[in-house]
């Protein structure tokens, strides 16, 4: 699979595994800071990482401090590798924004329709510079 | 469309200053959102000065290094200490330090002292129909939909931006014509005693933000207006299990005096008829404990408790002594009138533990328990508490909270749905 997709928040280039949320998350109390857990006990995806991999989120609920959230997992060096979302979330994108005015490294985020979210599942996937969305071919 | 910034705009945006750094955090929002231009705001509420970890303290600090200062009315939401000193807060340094560090930051940056999530209470209430940027989802969803005012979901440091820059991106709530219902939320199916209850806001409000995600509804069959606390309660239960917003009560709230204004004339997108089975399963939904035989703490008060919900709340323990503490959350603008007449001392004596400027899933200030199990009154705890504070949590009426805490163990009384 491949796509090119809008750029939300340009970033570094990033690979990982697909992490593909089945449910909308809350990032501050559904998101560990320190550690990039999925804390919602509530959330099916409780207990996976979300640091290094190529999130793909399907929305996002809740507290409006999801974007604190985002920005001190990119301070700890916890952000996941790339941001995969359905539509721009003013939100949690901004932790990427500020931290890119604090002169920190962050990830891409990218647009991409939601319907395409599943055929990443299980795979690595590389999100480029310019946006390109690819699984990487024999990487499991 | 893209974003056009006036010439004055752009030369602050292009300074190396803090105003300068706000100026490109708004216009950089504002162009992910698709706003045409920036819109003068009247106020803010800040959500951002509660410490989740260093970066959050670093970022105010360079904005006072950059000699910014809020540009508006500004309000600030709970941190992550009780400065006001009545209850212990177990974060230990260096994240002392650096919130406390943050929290003087807010306060040179020129916001009021404030420290409530419940800032329409503390007598922050813009008028009707103006345009204001306020973070934290519960004060936001009260602003837009009990005062009018309009506001979109600031988030963290986009709020102290607006703030600083005193503007705002032009786009959602902002816009008349966003804020038109396009759902209908149907209660008449449930019954008056049900409704009358206090636990029905929170439970619809956990309901409706599900059924509703974000987009902006409106809530029919409700017969007279049920006081701005069960409002409060709904729409931060609301803005916890959804994006809400907005919501609109008919008949109660100021944009829909009727279904047909609110709707603008036209038809529901979405009809939900809410049966007494989805308000019991919402019910139950809210607790995560399986029956347990005790329960270890109480905490109410999110939103910050109000003075009538301080009064209920005395009139309830009724002087008798509780086996296990009710975590009393409030801000410092009610605590002036606990110290009359000895009433937060009789609180105290009884076993209530008075928090305030903070809350308890906010910063730790509840013991760490493994298996620990909290009962709670508030749809936002409900919902928060089990991945902040590790607490398995049980939903429950205020009467029944304060006769649990009594007993150290969960007693219920029957509300049917």
């Amino acid at each position: 699979m491949s796509a090119a997709a809008e750029i939300l928040v340009p970033g570094k280039a990033g690979e990982g595994e697909a992490l593909v949320l089945t449910a909308p998350i809350s990032f501050w109390g559904g998101v560990d800071p320190k550690t990039g857990r999925i804390a919602d006990v509530r959330h099916p995806q409780h207990g996976e990482i979300i640091s290094g991999r190529v999130l793909f989120l399907p929305g996002t609920i809740g507290s409006s401090s999801a974007s604190a959230v985002l920005m001190e997992l990119v301070h700890n060096g916890r952000a996941p590798a790339a941001l995969v979302l359905h539509e721009p979330d003013a939100i949690l994108l901004l932790g990427l924004i500020v931290a890119r005015e604090m002169g920190w490294e962050t990830p891409t985020a990218v647009r991409l329709g939601r319907g395409v979210f599943e055929t990443y599942r299980g795979t690595t996937v590389k999100v480029a510079e310019d946006g390109a969305v690819r699984a990487i071919p024999g990487k499991l | 469309m893209s974003l056009a910034l006036s010439q004055e705009e752009q030369a602050i945006a292009a300074g190396k200053d803090g105003a300068g750094m706000a100026m490109r955090i708004v216009a950089e929002s504002a162009r992910l959102l698709g706003a045409p231009r920036l819109i003068p705001i009247a106020s803010a509420h800040i959500d951002g000065a509660l410490y989740h970890g260093d970066s959050g303290t670093l970022f105010a600090e360079r904005l006072i290094e950059g000699g910014a200062r809020v540009a508006v009315r500004s309000t600030l939401n709970v941190g992550a200490l009780d400065l006001m000193g009545c209850s212990r807060v177990r974060l230990e340094e260096p994240q002392r330090g650096m919130a406390r560090r943050m929290m003087e930051a807010y306060r040179k940056l020129g916001c009021e002292q404030s420290w409530t999530c419940a800032p329409y209470q503390a007598g922050h209430r813009p008028a009707q129909g103006s345009d204001v940027a306020w973070g934290e989802s519960n004060a936001v969803v009260f602003c837009n939909s009990v005062l009018g005012a309009r506001t979109n979901r600031y988030g963290d440091f986009l709020d102290i931006a607006c703030a600083i820059t005193g503007r705002a991106p032009e786009y959602g709530l902002h816009r008349p014509e966003n804020r038109r219902a396009r759902l209908v939320f149907d209660v008449s199916g449930l019954s008056a005693s049900f409704l009358a209850s206090e636990i029905a806001w929170p439970v619809l409000g956990s309901l409706y933000g599900r059924e509703v995600g974000n987009a902006i509804g409106v809530v029919t069959g409700i017969g007279d207006h049920p006081g701005e606390d069960a409002l409060k309660a709904f729409g931060a239960a609301a803005a916890s299990s959804g994006a809400v917003g907005l919501f609109h009560i008919a008949g109660v709230t100021p944009e829909a005096p009727n279904v047909e204004t609110v709707l603008a004339g036209s038809e529901p997108e979405a009809v939900v008829h809410v049966t007494p089975q989805m308000a019991a399963k919402a019910r139950a939904g809210l607790s995560t404990a399986a029956a347990p035989k005790t329960i270890d703490a109480v905490a109410i008060g999110s939103p910050h408790l109000s003075q009538a919900e301080l009064d209920m709340l005395e009139r309830l323990i009724a002087g008798r002594r509780l086996a296990v503490p009710i975590y009393a959350c409030t801000g410092r603008h009610v605590l002036a009138s606990l110290e009359q007449d000895g009433r937060r001392k009789r609180l105290v004596a009884s076993g209530v533990v008075i928090v305030a400027d903070t809350c308890v899933v906010v910063t730790p200030i509840m013991p760490e328990l493994a298996g620990g199990v909290l009962m709670t009154n508030s749809g936002k705890f409900a919902h928060y508490a089990p991945g902040n504070t590790g607490y398995a949590v049980l939903y429950a009426s205020l009467a029944d909270c304060v006769e649990s805490a009594i007993a150290g163990k969960p007693r219920f009384t029957d509300i049917a749905a």
